[in-house]
Parts: structure tokens; C-alpha cells; sequence
């Protein structure tokens, strides 16, 4: 299970580009879920998956995985429980190294790198058979730099070495985002099947209302710095890309709603 | 042939000093000007400990682990700290330049004693004497047997690194340059693969210093000016000999070839009559030229086609 506690993180504090991204946050995601999260621009959904997976430090709050505290850890330790996928379909691999030797320091997820060879007892078999899957020929290009592959192809990838070694919990980061309309579906319909095998608790952040609709058994809009909305299950199931664009025309018109308010109490009190 | 031969060795030697630039600079990305110093500093500690009268194997070796802690240092800084590479490079050379001096306690210290070639220089003298003719060429025992002896330890030092570079933590160290936020992402703080990096890249690097010392028998405060930029010149010209390719042991190789190949240019240059006090000039224009030729060619082909372009007629 991974808990947010009153998080708060407040970018540029005290200057005029201050952004408060996370405004007092508290989640609860149960293990083996998979949760989608959508907001707008700035609504700190980006920032929500930085702070789980520890790329700045909070200004207030805690977050824990199964009970133990993580919000002190460094991003790489925090990397040991949980597997990543970026929105840059290149960020997720080391393009000079083989495919192989990707997959390999994947395996070894968080555990200290000894001197044994790093390809030695290696489950190539099994690393095929994942490969094959992925269904773009890619089980005979184990011993190729990953450099010389597609970004659809490499971004696959990637999806499998973050979830080869069962982490705690596995985020998405808008991972389809970048990818031509083809590929996108591809890595997609990867994602369904890996997260249904898999007992991560996953989250998901995405661009894509259809995506939204149709993927998950839980969604989470955030808005300003706050879940807007947070609905699971039944409710969930009969959601539609429609009702999310609703949902957004929405968030929209509390903002200028707050714009207005605020024009309205300044034109009072000067 | 003597002169060749001696200038083969020479290769061999700078070829330590090219495997150290090629961890720092082809495998981080880091041009890690730390070599300037930690070079002398193998040089100097190595000469001191043979002047105390320590075997030369020990003193060797402490030499290369003198130039690891440079290394650490200059890592430390880095990473700990978020020092600019190059400004934590500068700050740790120059304090070594101290620290030598005082590791010699004079800016130079002749080595008397034997040496880690002593051997294969007996060895070789017994063989074919002191002064020999192969090939109608006079050649000097001496001379072979610190060839031979260059030739195993480089050798040794290139497949170990080979191997070395295909272990899990040689892999971690290749991910790290080429992408450190995926290896962060996968549990590995990259911090500590960049101090570990430059503590093996230095460690080469001083080892060159310790053995280029013995091999001409002094050391002195001033022998490690521009040595990274002599590096970074055998690691481009390696890369030019084999390619750009991807595989590991190639890239090891060429920063070999290269060192050999600059030290041949360099003997037939000074023998055609280069002033030797050019060398260095020389040398920085040849490392910018292979660094931005490439690039500038492109440009230049890129811009001459767009202007036929232009000129074509309709």
C-alpha cells in the first residue's frame, strides 16, 4: 500500500513564479491498484509522481510504502521499490548498452553492482519469451544496442524492465505521450497486460481522456495542487471520455470562477 | 630502431594514461583535468617510496592508489557538493601540485634505485646484450626490456578493463554516463558511480605517471602539465583508427592504438625538425580540430549545398 500524508510542495517559494504543486495531498493507494490520474496544466499531477518517486524533497507531509516511511529516502533508494516509465520514450534505457545488458541491470533492480559479469546466468530464454510479447520482432535484437531501436520499441522496453522485477509500485508518467498514434497503442495494450499480471500498485499519469475512460479500476483529476476528484469502482467503470471532458470545461470555470472572485473582493476593498 | 623502439614504449605508457581519459572522458563525459596532477603524483610517490626503499612493484602500486584518492576527491567534490566537473578537476590539480612537491621534497627526484623494468631490462641485456644489431639497426638491451615490460602490464591492464567493463559494476559505471537518470531510476545512485569512476580513471592515470617515471628514471613536479589533453588526443585519434563503434573492448583497443599511433607522429614530427617546445601547441590544435572538424565539415557541406541549391536553375 503507498500513502500520501498532507503533502505539500511549494515551487519558487516567495518570488512571483510561485507554484503551490502540491497542496496538502492525502492518498491511500491499495496494493495491486491501478490508478489513473488526469488534471490539467499545472494541476500538480506531474509534481504528485516527483514526490513519490523522490525527485525533490517535500515541504511538508509523509509518504510511505507498506508502512515504511520513504519520504527521507534519495530518489535512487526509493527506486528499489518502486519502477518507472518517463514520458520521454528515451529517458528509461542506456542507448550505448545491449539490449541484454538493459534488461540485466533491470533484474538487479536496486541491489548492489558486484564484479560479477553482468550477462553471466542471464534468462535470455525467458527475456526472448517476455520480448516476443511485445509482438515488434524484438526477441532477436537481445545482443543490439538499444540506441539502434525505435522510440515505441525502446519505450516497451522499458515497460518491461520496470515491472521485471515486481516492484511495490509502478508509475506511468505520460509514457504514451510522445509516441506516433501506432506505437502509443502498442505500449497500451503492454501496460493492460503487464499491470494485470502484476501485483504493483500502479499509477498512471496521462494526457489521454480516451486512456482515462478506459483504463484502471480507479481515477484521480487533480486540480490546483488537490484531487477534484477521486472515484473507483462502478462509478469508475461508467465514466466516458465524454463526462471527463465535462469534467475539465468544469475545472475550467472554478478557475475563472476564482479569477472573478478575486476581481470582485479587490474592487471592494480599493 | 632504438629510437622506435623506445618510442613503442612510450605508447604503451601514455596508453594507461589514454585507458584513464577514456573511462573519464568516453565513458562519463567528464574531461577530468584531475589527470594533470594525479599523473606527477604516481610519478612523485613512486619515486619516493623506491628512494625509501621500497620494492618497485609496492611502490607502483601505491602510486596508482595515490592518483585514486585524487580521484575520490575530485568525485567527491562533484557530486557531494555539485562543484562544476572541470572547476572540482582544477581545484583538486592544482592543491596536488603542493602536495607533489612535497611528496618529493624538491620540484624533481632522480630514481636510482631498481625499478618495476629492472627485470625484463635483465632479462633482455642477457639475452641480446647490451647493444645488438637487428636488422643492420643498432638496438639497446634496455631499451627491449622496457618495451617488453610495457607491452605485458598495458596488455594486462586492457583486458582486465575489458573485463571489468562487462561486470555488473562496470555496467552500472557505461549506464551512468549514458544515462544516469534511467540508472537512478532502476535503484543505483549514480553519485557513487561517478566517485568510483574517476578513483579508477585517476588510479590509471597515476599508474602512467609511476611508470613513465621509472621508465626514465626521474620524476618531476612539472611532467604532468596538459597529460589530459595528450589523452584526450590518443582517445579521439582511437576512435578515429576504428570508428565510432559502440563495442567496449574496440573502444579500449583504439585508445591503445591511438596513444601508440600519437607517439610515432609525435617522434616522426621532432625528427622531421619540429621544435619540441611546439609540441603542446601543436597537440591542442590537433584535439580542438578532431573535436570540432566533424562538425564544422558538416556545416560547411550542409551550407554549400543549400547556396547550389539556390543558384540551381528552375
Amino acid at each position: 500500500m503507498l500513502r500520501l500524508d498532507s503533502v505539500r510542495k511549494t515551487f519558487n517559494p516567495g518570488t512571483a513564479n510561485e507554484v503551490r504543486a502540491l497542496n496538502g495531498v492525502n492518498l491511500e493507494f491499495a496494493s495491486g491498484s491501478f490508478t489513473v490520474v488526469i488534471g490539467t496544466n499545472g494541476s500538480g499531477k506531474s509534481t504528485l509522481q516527483g514526490a513519490i518517486s523522490g525527485a525533490f524533497e517535500l515541504d511538508g507531509g509523509t509518504i510511505s510504502i507498506d508502512s515504511t516511511e520513504i519520504s527521507q529516502w534519495p530518489e535512487y533508494r526509493r527506486a528499489q521499490l518502486i519502477g518507472r516509465v518517463f514520458q520521454d520514450p528515451f529517458a528509461g534505457t542506456a542507448p550505448e548498452l545491449t539490449v541484454a545488458e538493459n534488461l540485466a541491470l533491470a533484474s538487479k533492480r536496486g541491489r548492489i553492482r558486484t564484479l560479477a559479469p553482468l550477462l553471466r546466468g542471464a534468462n535470455r530464454g525467458a527475456w526472448k519469451e517476455l520480448l516476443a510479447q511485445i509482438g515488434l520482432g524484438l526477441e532477436n535484437r537481445l545482443d543490439d544496442p538499444i540506441g539502434l531501436l525505435s522510440g515505441g520499441q525502446r519505450q516497451s522496453i522499458t515497460l518491461l524492465m520496470a515491472t521485471l522485477t515486481n516492484p511495490k509500485v509502478l508509475m506511468l508518467d505520460e509514457h504514451t505521450a510522445a509516441l506516433d498514434p501506432r506505437s502509443a497503442e502498442l505500449v497500451v495494450s503492454l501496460t493492460t497486460r503487464l499491470v494485470a499480471h502484476s501485483s504493483s500498485t500502479t499509477i498512471m499519469v496521462t494526457h489521454s481522456m480516451q486512456q482515462a475512460a478506459t483504463l484502471g479500476d480507479r481515477l484521480i483529476a487533480m486540480h490546483r495542487g488537490r484531487v477534484y476528484l477521486d472515484v473507483a469502482g462502478n462509478e469508475k467503470r461508467q465514466l466516458t471520455e465524454a463526462d471527463l471532458l465535462a469534467l475539465f470545461s468544469q475545472m475550467r470555470r472554478d478557475d475563472r470562477f476564482d479569477l472573478d472572485a478575486c476581481e470582485a473582493i479587490r474592487s471592494r476593498y480599493s | 630502431m632504438s629510437l622506435l623502439i623506445a618510442t613503442l614504449a612510450l605508447g604503451l605508457v601514455f596508453a594507461v594514461l589514454a585507458l584513464g581519459v577514456y573511462l573519464s572522458f568516453r565513458v562519463y563525459q567528464i574531461p577530468d583535468i584531475t589527470a594533470d596532477g594525479s599523473f606527477t603524483l604516481g610519478a612523485a610517490m613512486t619515486a619516493r617510496l623506491l628512494k625509501d626503499g621500497w620494492d618497485p612493484a609496492s611502490a607502483t602500486a601505491a602510486g596508482a592508489a595515490g592518483g585514486a584518492l585524487a580521484g575520490i576527491a575530485t568525485g567527491i567534490i562533484h557530486t557531494r557538493f555539485k562543484v562544476n566537473a572541470l572547476l572540482s578537476g582544477i581545484l583538486v590539480m592544482t592543491a596536488l601540485y603542493s602536495i607533489n612537491l612535497h611528496v618529493m621534497g624538491s620540484s624533481n627526484l632522480p630514481i636510482t634505485a631498481r625499478t618495476i623494468f629492472t627485470p625484463f631490462e635483465t632479462v633482455a641485456v642477457s639475452a641480446i646484450g647490451k647493444e645488438s644489431t637487428i636488422l643492420g639497426r643498432v638496438v639497446h638491451g634496455g631499451d627491449i626490456g622496457i618495451f617488453a615490460g610495457t607491452t605485458i602490464i598495458t596488455v594486462l591492464i586492457c583486458v582486465g578493463l575489458i573485463i571489468f567493463l562487462k561486470t555488473e559494476l562496470g555496467a552500472a559505471m557505461r549506464a551512468t554516463g549514458d544515462n544516469a537518470r534511467m540508472l537512478r531510476a532502476l535503484g543505483t545512485s549514480t553519485d557513487r558511480m561517478i566517485v568510483f569512476g574517476l578513483a579508477l580513471s585517476n588510479a590509471l592515470v597515476a599508474l602512467a605517471g609511476s611508470l613513465f617515471a621509472q621508465s626514465q628514471n626521474f620524476a618531476d613536479a612539472q611532467m604532468g602539465i596538459g597529460v589530459i589533453v595528450l589523452g584526450l588526443a590518443s582517445v579521439i585519434l582511437g576512435q578515429t583508427l576504428i570508428g565510432n563503434v559502440r563495442s567496449v573492448a574496440l573502444g579500449v583497443i583504439g585508445a591503445v592504438l591511438g596513444s601508440v599511433l600519437f607517439r610515432l607522429l609525435v617522434a616522426i614530427a621532432i625528427r622531421m625538425g619540429l621544435d619540441a617546445n611546439d609540441l603542446k601547441l601543436i597537440t591542442a590544435v590537433v584535439v580542438l580540430g578532431a573535436i570540432v572538424g566533424p562538425e564544422q565539415f558538416k556545416a560547411f557541406s550542409a551550407r554549400r549545398a543549400r547556396m547550389r541549391g539556390r543558384h540551381a536553375p528552375a
